[in-house]
């Protein structure tokens, strides 16, 4: 009650969780080269399959190489193409959503005809089709799930700025004499902030997981470098051998998603009263 | 009704014909000549262009498109590049398989998750609220192939109750289908579910609030009538249409469950042609994974006024 007296969200128990991860992923990614005690590629075979042991506190996978290590550098990758990607996404979906929604007529028509082409794929395959186009590359996955990301980042712009249009603060804002691109950068473009900072915090868990899986089958971040979806393929031959390979990137993916999950959660429950039971 | 069915089906058309249109542009953006990859290194000079005009890359892109496209409609999705075989009945045959786990996966889902997430709005911010909320909320952020993958370890390999890899059709031999079928489903079982409770939670408290709920508690009857008759109608059709999303989605994410149990459907076809660049399959496989797409979310929505009787036909 007293956060919310002075206009902070008043930040429940599971909302802190969830900015206490992501905000330690974010740190892990940020610091990683320094935290790490080895470095990821760096192989050694007498090590191989080595448990949990001083020199190795997570043991050491298929070719002796530091699991620490790789988990931390694979924190890095995943935050920082989820990062990238949901740039990506919102900045150019803000753009094209802004004009389809501010110009209407032709403009709005046939952006959303494209869009609403894009839309008809589900999130995964469209970033699969991209992938076949780009070859596995870390670049190739943030323009992949950009592209496939960006008309739910459209679709939500568009929708808020047809809203916002129509109130009377913009229409004010037209009647004392302000240009179309004035109004639309001082008064409708604030306006929508609110559900574009939603629909960031859940795109960056959607980010995380696809970037994973496609990682996971091979069409993600191409190996030796490390993350957490490729470090799940590489390994799992060795599942009954080692099963900790595989159990330690999956937690180090879920634990993420659902702070992010936990986050969104609340950055919705903050922004947009409405949709709190 | 006759009229609402012919309407709906008719907007389909247009995302249809942009859809292919994507799949035809993507693919023409990847890197190297089809012609070329098709005849391999051994190729004469001569041949390459034989080759080239015989499949109509000689053409204006827009013929190539249409010719494309009439070949698709007529049923010829051409053939593999790898095997030689045509790519219909090679898409067919894998996604009967992808399409009896997803179709079992998503029935015990919608079957466990409805229920449990009107159990939830029934007993909001109470004790079974939380335990459902966090429940989903944890499933919803476990990726489905590591879930899989652990399942796999416990079930398959520690325990050895269950066979590890491999599929068996149902029309071979359904006991040891069942078996084999047994850990995908419960994994999609367990992974989608999370995602269906929360819509059918908010659904249905969103339905509780209304007046005609109140009335029908001050007239007397009981809860469980008041939940099934009367907010499960109202509530059911939001959270149908997630349904079909996740039913359309799982039919493009299937490709990883099918990696980690190594099934051969067609997502795994799908990824074995992009490894492969095996572009007329998967060109096959994109346009026919989001046909299903669209056809599934117009299915939804053809059902809609059926269960929803605010949305007039």
């Amino acid at each position: 009650m007293i956060a919310r007296a002075f206009g902070l969200p008043a930040l429940r128990f599971n909302g802190l969780i969830g900015v206490l991860v992501v905000g330690l992923l974010l740190l892990v990614a940020v610091f990683g080269p320094w935290l790490a005690p080895y470095d990821p590629l760096k192989l050694d075979l007498m090590a191989r399959f080595q448990g949990p042991s001083a020199a190795h506190l997570l043991g050491a996978d298929e070719f002796g190489r530091d699991l620490l290590s790789r988990l931390i550098h694979g924190a890095r990758t995943s935050a920082w193409i989820a990062f990238a990607t949901v740039v990506f996404a919102i900045v150019f979906g803000t753009v094209l959503g802004v004009l389809a929604g501010f110009l209407r007529g032709w403009t709005d028509r046939i952006l959303m005809m494209v869009n609403d082409a894009l839309l008809a794929f589900p999130g995964l395959l469209l970033a699969l089709g991209f992938m076949a186009v780009f070859g596995a590359s870390r670049n190739g996955i943030i323009v992949a799930l950009g592209i496939a990301y960006m008309p739910v980042a459209v679709r939500v712009v568009r929708g808020t700025v047809l809203s916002i249009r129509e109130r009377e603060f913009v229409e004010a804002s037209r009647v004392i004499g302000n240009s179309g691109v004035v109004t639309m950068l001082r008064h409708v473009l604030p306006n929508c902030l609110a559900p574009i900072m939603v629909l960031a915090t859940t795109m960056f868990g959607w980010v995380v997981l696809s970037e994973s899986a496609l990682s996971f089958l091979g069409l993600g971040v191409p190996p030796p470098a490390p993350s957490w979806g490729n470090m799940l393929s590489t390994g799992r031959p060795y599942i009954n051998q080692a099963p900790y390979i595989i159990i330690l990137p999956g937690l180090c993916i879920s634990i993420t998603l659902l702070g992010v999950n936990l986050l969104g959660d609340a950055v919705r429950d903050w922004l947009d009263p409405k949709m709190q039971d | 009704m006759v009229r609402f069915l012919l309407t709906r089906i008719a907007t389909a058309i247009p995302t249809l014909f942009l859809v292919s249109v994507t799949v035809f542009a993507l693919m023409r953006a990847i890197p190297g000549d089809p012609a070329a990859l098709m005849l391999g290194d051994l190729a004469q000079p001569g041949q390459l262009e034989a080759l080239r005009a015989e499949m109509g890359l000689d053409q204006p892109i827009i013929v190539q498109y249409l010719y494309w496209l009439g070949d698709v409609l007529s049923g010829d999705f051409g053939r593999s590049i790898a095997t030689r075989q045509p790519v219909l009945p090679l898409m067919l045959d894998r996604f009967s398989v992808s399409a009896t786990i997803v179709l079992v996966a998503v029935f015990f889902a919608t079957l466990i998750a409805v229920p449990a997430g009107m159990f939830a709005a029934w007993r909001q911010n109470r004790a079974g609220d939380i335990a459902v909320i966090a429940t989903s909320t944890l499933l919803l952020s476990i990726p489905s192939f590591w879930l899989g993958l652990m399942l796999l370890l416990i079930f398959g390999l520690q325990l050895g109750w269950l066979p590890v890899v491999g599929y068996v059709p149902f029309s071979r031999d359904f006991g040891s289908a069942l078996l084999y079928i047994i850990l995908p489903v419960v994994t999609l079982v367990l992974v989608e579910s999370g995602s269906i409770t929360r819509m059918a939670r908010a659904s249905t408290i969103e339905v509780a609030r209304l007046e005609y709920i109140t009335h029908a508690r001050a007239k007397g009857l009981s809860e469980a009538t008041v939940m099934w008759r009367h907010a499960f109608k109202n509530a059911f059709a939001p959270t149908l249409t997630l349904i079909g999303l996740v039913l359309g989605s799982l039919l493009a994410n299937i490709a990883v469950i099918e990696t980690v149990f190594t099934i051969p459907g067609l997502g795994r076809l799908l990824v074995d042609g992009i490894y492969a660049r095996d572009y007329p399959v998967v060109q096959g496989c994109m346009l026919f994974t989001a046909f299903l797409y669209v056809v599934v979310n117009l299915l939804v929505d053809l059902l809609y006024p059926l269960l929803d009787p605010r949305v007039t036909a």
